[in-house]
């Protein structure tokens, strides 16, 4: 059997394979080379070297972007894996109501991002109506709306890696260190999160790489205003394709430098966790 | 080893499989053409011409619609197709320098030689290379309903008894602020529909409104030329009649039915229900706007009472200005498919205009008024009548100057600095600046 196996195993693997090619190689190069050339359908490309690259840099939406993603990146990711984190331990204490409370925080998950967008948007605004102004009046509106939008979608999909991470640990663990007098705030320190670590790896990488991609969220929410003053990356990059006349190689090629600079942060992180991870 | 082998023997065909693209067959006989549509308003219209030109002639019609607000980028992914859209639209100059190289040259056909105003076609050196087949105008529109019983107020200030009688800004202003004093006399809650400011949703400013100063500033540089090639060939603007778009911004802002501040939150459906209901007497919108108020449920407007004022804006021409008027929907043959093929399209463009049946579903079904000489009937629609009046009559109408604006960037900066500067977190020299600087970074 195992033998039989061995050998076909390649015909077995074939249709992930294509479907791979097809849905992720082939794009990823002609991506990379449309990058480099002047195109306007992915036909008819005519190549010209880096200029596209020194025109995407030079561009001031794309700098103001990359700065408005990274610290939106660096809020929600502590926001939403501590409020998560917290969450998950309040709802493994065995407390009346858990398994509603559970479904209920992991409901906006299941909502998909223009919607929840939207949604957001009608109580964003209908809340600040009351004092006179909307979500555009200013980008700090902006900003703390897409904070609360992200905590609001993700925090439930965080907490269940968490509560699965902490059901994980051996009661014993946790029983002998009460026998050797630990307090609740010691086990929390020593015992539970040293040995959560593999899901706070998943979940720091999964946030940190879902608010640097976010899309359809900035773009139900803000779009950008005022003036792209809340324009995270993706959408300027969109933006550029699909709003400027002629700039669809500079999008690709922003494309390209947003997907190293993804690349860069995920790989990073997830060495510095990996260490921390008890075997 | 030999796994090695079998996988790079698997790549290889994958490789293969993908990387080569069939040529096109070339039938000599066409059955289909592929006709991508920009309204989706019609596209069911359009599902009924094509099976009468289908029953005529044999030749199926596939008719694909973009949904609203990604025309671009359909375009871009069924042009790279092997089946790819015969038939496109542009948008007017910008989109052609876009896809200059899959436009056919259209000069020797009868869709040229029909157009009524050759001056309205998209041209470069001799070549015709887009047909303009709607022709529409927007300016204020008002409820006559309204101003009449204004009119017959016997509080009211100004000595104007007709709307035709306003005839520049300062008579517009004067009745618009005087009709604001006594909006509980005549029932509404502001004069204008609310300036819907929202994303996506303020096209009536950042491109109509806008046309207006930068069509007399193209205009007082070079006279003698069409202000879309003006603009087209600007790298930079001095936006000197911006003054005067702040003139009537602001008459917008000030006596309107929702506080300037809320106006982020405003679409353009919101300012049309507005106006259906009769909460406001007037709203900026082209004729394509009787469909949507007519539409609103609990409507009150009647047909014969809604009209068209141009967009004064205060400048010594308002006496003789009348409303805009131009278009942004042309149709184009795609050059790079084989000459049947092109042929095919021109042969159902041609069809839907000078045939006795294309002509009744142009007039009745798709509502276009089409610039040609074949077309002598007029659509029913009350706002396609008053451009017709102003097409017709002496004033002197405003071409659609936004046509040259550099891209949809460029107006979206303009319109999120006009969303700041209404609700008050930004002066209007800071729309003035920040539409300079734009308009000279996209020229770039």
């Amino acid at each position: 059997m195992s033998k039989l196996l061995k050998r076909y195993y390649p015909l077995f693997l074939l249709p992930t394979l294509i479907a791979f090619f097809i849905a992720f190689f082939i794009p990823l190069i002609m991506g990379i080379y449309l990058s480099f050339t002047e195109f306007t359908t992915v036909t008819d490309a005519e190549f010209i070297g880096f200029q596209n690259y020194i025109l995407a840099f030079e561009n001031q939406d794309f700098l103001n972007a990359l700065w408005f993603t990274l610290r939106f990146t660096a809020v929600s990711v502590i926001s939403v894996n501590l409020i998560a984190f917290f969450l998950a331990l309040a709802l493994t204490k065995k407390l009346p109501g858990t398994n509603i409370f559970r479904t209920i925080f992991f409901m906006p998950n299941l909502i998909g991002g223009i919607v929840l967008g939207y949604i957001g948007l009608l109580i964003i605004n209908g809340i600040l109506l009351r004092f006179g102004v909307t979500l555009t009046y200013s980008p700090a509106y902006g900003f703390w709306g897409l904070i609360f939008l992200m905590n609001w979608q993700m925090i439930g999909y965080m907490m269940v890696i968490y509560i699965a991470g902490i059901q994980n640990i051996p009661p014993e663990l946790i029983e002998a260190a009460h026998i050797d007098g630990a307090n609740n705030l010691r086990i929390l320190r020593h015992i539970t999160i040293p040995l959560v670590m593999p899901s706070v790896t998943i979940c720091l990488f999964l946030t940190l790489t879902n608010s640097f991609k976010l899309f359809d969220q900035n773009l139900a929410l803000t779009n950008g205003a005022p003036a792209k003053q809340t324009q995270m990356l993706a959408l300027d990059i969109y933006n550029t394709f699909y709003g400027t006349i002629g700039a669809e190689g500079i999008g690709q090629a922003k494309a390209v430098i947003f997907a190293i600079i993804l690349l860069i942060i995920g790989c990073v992180q997830l060495y510095f966790t990996r260490r921390k991870e008890l075997d | 080893m030999k796994k090695l082998k079998i996988l790079s023997v698997l790549f290889a065909g994958i490789l293969a499989l993908s990387g080569c693209s069939g040529q096109p067959e070339d039938n000599k006989t066409v059955k289909e053409i592929y006709y991508l549509n920009f309204k989706p308003e019609i596209s069911e219209a359009y599902q009924d011409v094509a099976k009468a030109y289908e029953k005529e002639t044999g030749v199926r019609v596939k008719i694909v619609t973009a949904a609203s607000g990604t025309y671009e980028q359909t375009l871009k992914s069924e042009v790279a197709k092997k089946d790819a859209p015969v038939i496109f639209q542009l948008n007017g100059p910008v989109g052609f320098s876009a896809w200059k190289n899959y436009c056919a040259d259209l000069r020797n056909t009868a869709l040229y030689t029909n157009l009524s105003d050759k001056e309205l076609a998209i041209t470069e050196g001799d070549g015709v290379f887009g047909i303009p087949y709607a022709v529409e105008g927007y300016g204020i529109i008002y409820n006559d309903a309204i101003l009449q019983k204004y009119f017959a107020l016997p509080q009211k200030s100004t000595d104007y008894t007709s709307a035709r009688d306003i005839t520049d800004f300062s008579a517009l202003r004067a009745v618009v602020e005087d009709m604001q004093k006594n909006k509980d006399a005549l029932g509404i809650q502001g004069v204008f529909a609310s300036t819907s400011l929202s994303s996506g949703e303020q096209w009536r400013w950042q491109s109509h409104l806008a046309t207006v100063p930068f069509y007399y500033e193209f205009k007082q540089e070079k006279p003698e030329q069409s202000t879309i090639v003006t603009a087209l060939n600007s790298k930079e603007i001095s936006f000197a009649y911006n003054e005067n778009m702040k003139n009537i911004f602001d008459l917008y802002l000030n006596n309107s039915v929702s506080d300037p501040k809320t106006l982020g939150t405003k679409s353009v459906a919101d300012s049309m229900a507005e106006f259906a209901l009769e909460r406001c007497a007037m709203v900026q919108n082209g004729d394509w706007a009787w469909s949507q108020v007519s539409g609103v449920s609990g409507n009150k407007v009647k047909e014969e009472n809604i009209k068209f004022l141009p967009i004064y804006i205060g400048t010594p021409n308002d006496a003789k200005q009348g409303i805009c008027i131009g278009t942004e929907s042309y149709f184009a043959i795609n050059s790079q498919l084989s000459d049947e093929m092109q042929k095919a399209g021109i042969a159902f463009l041609e069809w839907l205009f000078t045939s006795e049946t294309g002509k009744s579903f142009v007039i009745n079904q798709l509502g276009f008024n089409a610039p040609f000489s074949t077309m002598t009937e007029l659509p029913a629609d009350p706002l396609s009548r008053e451009v017709a009046y102003y097409l017709n009559s002496e004033k002197l109408n405003i071409e659609w100057t936004f046509a040259g604006f550099p891209s949809e960037d460029f107006k979206n900066v303009l319109g999120d600095a006009l969303l700041q500067y209404a609700q008050g977190t930004k002066d209007w020299n800071y729309v003035v600046t920040s539409t300079q600087e734009s308009w000279k970074t996209q020229k770039k």
